[in-house]
């Protein structure tokens, strides 16, 4: 358990997050808005909680190592990235731009702290594995992090992934789903339902946790009990809002990856400054 | 040319001592560790070869965490399977990236003659060839395949390793290095330079000897790594004659003949012809020669094609 101290500190982080995430899309730029915002906490408890990790060292053999899978989130990774240290706050407005070190998604040769170059889909679980069984290999005790979004499960390599996951008894690999329920096009369930998550993982042979994904205490515990699992890989489904703490993107598919007006851009501000000022954040 | 030994015999013994002399060297396979010998590791130092059953995609981007770990994997599957099915994942993960991942490309070209086109691959090359950051070698004999494991093991890197199935004459030099990028001449002549890869090295030679019976002195050039080019000394090598053929067991478009092309832009007053097989799919056969006949992977061919190339 996290004291009460920590969460808001970590609610903060999120916040924090989700502020940059606006600013990075500022009009006139097109940005995956919808994706970025629903993992802000997600992202703010790995780096400023769970991961054991160097910004003024990003090689750091021990490091923990985590993995973007769904690439179009880059946004929360780099505002998060910055936050830390690893390169200066400036350059996050400059994202995308030509000759700029934040690509337009997660490129390991430009961006200091990024571990895997991800963006076409259903590729960083795979990745993550191959970390883990590296880190096996060498008696390491790093540990590999791979957020996935929900749509992202549409692509058969990561169920190919979670087959050999189990199968190598990678208790060194976590895989966390932002299942915020839309994809690109619409809701998942109307172009592709997927069913129920926690049977398909369990019977891959993972250990499955299911949390609030906005809750940091929730998923800081869930990544807590994740340390104690032996011998399977470890799943934690962290249901989510799209656009969460975006007011008119919350739940559209719209703003997976959009401009906002200016009207809209100052709204957006407006929320994700009174969710830092400490105001509501849910 | 009687001695016949097998480029993947060759390879999975060299990997074999690799592994011994390396801890960083893994392997993967895709259930056909048998046919493309990665076997052997598994028999040898079981903990470092990864089987990672039917799912060729998931054993790319295995081998790229793998790499960003420390390792220098070996990826094996068919060359039409490794390259084509898990294209995007050699694109983004080991291209992009710069992932020091070697894939290992078997039963390549119509060498696994008896499983017909979808276990062929006539565009394998042109695939590797178009990434960026990309290394191709295509080794003309066993020998050579043992020399280019070794040279690919210390190069840092993204690697395409085209490997035959079947024996092939042996043609390099034993005591020859082989460096990455270099062209080894393996005949002089001042009519006609042959340009070749894989098993039409042999055959090329073959050409060559008919050809001086003529009175055309013909070059012959194996030209294994396909990328990157010696641009500057195939420049030279075709000045010398002015008429050049290039010989690839593998689709005209795309490969070696379009990296030669690529190559000679701008020279004046060469001409050009190529041997390879003309932008259809493979078909089963019987025997590997059969098949290569019926492409017109012959030295015949290559003979008429510097005969042409002379004329003009």
């Amino acid at each position: 358990m996290i004291t009460g101290e920590q969460k808001e500190f970590l609610q903060k982080k999120a916040a924090r997050i989700r502020r940059d995430i606006v600013d990075m899309v500022a009009p006139p730029k097109i940005g995956h808005l919808g994706g970025s915002a629903s993992c802000a906490e997600i992202i703010a408890v790995l780096y400023f909680y769970k991961l054991r990790h160097d910004p003024q060292n990003p090689n750091w053999p021990e490091r923990d190592r985590f993995i973007m899978s769904k690439g179009h989130s880059g946004l929360a990774q780099y505002a998060a990235l910055a936050e830390c240290g690893y390169f200066p706050r400036e350059e996050l407005r400059y994202n995308k731009e030509l000759g700029c070190h934040l690509q337009g998604h997660p490129d390991m040769r430009k961006t200091p702290g990024i571990e895997a170059n991800t963006g076409s889909l259903g590729q960083g679980l795979s990745i993550g594995l191959g970390l883990a069984l590296a880190a096996k290999l060498d008696n390491a005790s790093y540990k590999v992090y791979v957020l996935l979004g929900d749509g992202e499960l549409a692509e058969g390599q990561v169920w190919e992934a979670a087959m050999a996951a189990a199968a190598y008894r990678a208790d060194n690999l976590v895989a966390i789903v932002d299942k915020n329920n839309v994809q690109a096009t619409g809701p998942i369930k109307e172009r592709m339902d997927m069913g129920v998550l926690k049977e398909k993982w369990e019977a891959f042979g993972w250990y499955v946790l299911e949390v609030d994904g906005h809750d940091v205490g929730a998923l800081a515990s869930a990544l807590d009990e994740a340390d104690t699992v032996c011998g399977r890989p470890v799943v934690i489904i962290t249901h989510t809002v799209k656009g969460k703490g975006i007011p008119f993107a919350e739940h559209k598919a719209a703003y997976h990856n959009a401009g906002m007006t200016e009207e809209e851009y100052q709204i957006a501000c407006a929320a994700t400054e009174a969710a830092l000022a400490g105001g509501d954040n849910k | 040319m009687s001695i016949l030994l097998n480029p993947r015999e060759a390879y999975g013994k060299t990997l074999v001592e690799l592994a011994a002399a390396d801890k960083r060297i893994v392997a993967l396979d895709a259930d056909l560790a048998k046919s493309t010998r990665g076997i052997l590791v598994e028999e040898r130092f079981p903990e470092r070869h990864f089987e990672m059953s039917i799912a060729e995609q998931n054993m790319v981007s295995v081998a790229v965490g793998l790499a960003l770990g420390g390792k220098i994997p070996f990826v094996h599957s068919f060359a039409v399977f490794l390259t084509g099915r898990a294209y995007d994942q050699i694109r983004v993960g080991v291209a992009l990236a710069r992932s020091n991942v070697k894939l290992i490309g078997s039963s390549a070209g119509l060498s696994d003659y008896g499983d017909g086109a979808t276990h062929q691959s006539v565009e394998d090359v042109a695939l590797m060839r178009a990434l960026p950051n990309m290394t191709v070698i295509v080794p003309s004999d066993a020998t050579e395949t043992a020399k280019a494991t070794r040279a690919i093991a210390k190069y840092e890197g993204p690697v395409y390793l085209r490997l035959n199935r079947n024996d092939l004459p042996a043609v390099f030099p034993v005591e020859e290095e082989f460096c990455i990028g270099k062209v080894y001449p393996l005949r002089q002549g001042k009519h006609v330079t042959v340009f070749a890869s894989g098993i039409m090295v042999s055959r090329s030679l073959e050409a060559a000897e008919i050809l001086a019976e003529e009175g055309i002195e013909t070059s012959v050039i194996n030209v294994s790594t396909i990328k990157p080019l010696d641009r500057e000394a195939i420049t030279a090598l075709a000045r010398e004659t002015g008429a050049v053929v290039v010989a690839e067991e593998h689709s005209v478009i795309g490969g070696l003949g379009s990296a030669i092309a690529e190559a000679l832009r701008g020279e004046k007053n060469i001409a050009m012809e190529f041997v390879g097989i003309e932008d259809v799919f493979g078909q089963s056969a019987c025997n590997y020669h059969d098949l290569l006949t019926a492409y017109n992977l012959t030295s015949e061919a290559v003979l008429s094609a510097c005969r042409r190339v002379v004329a003009l």
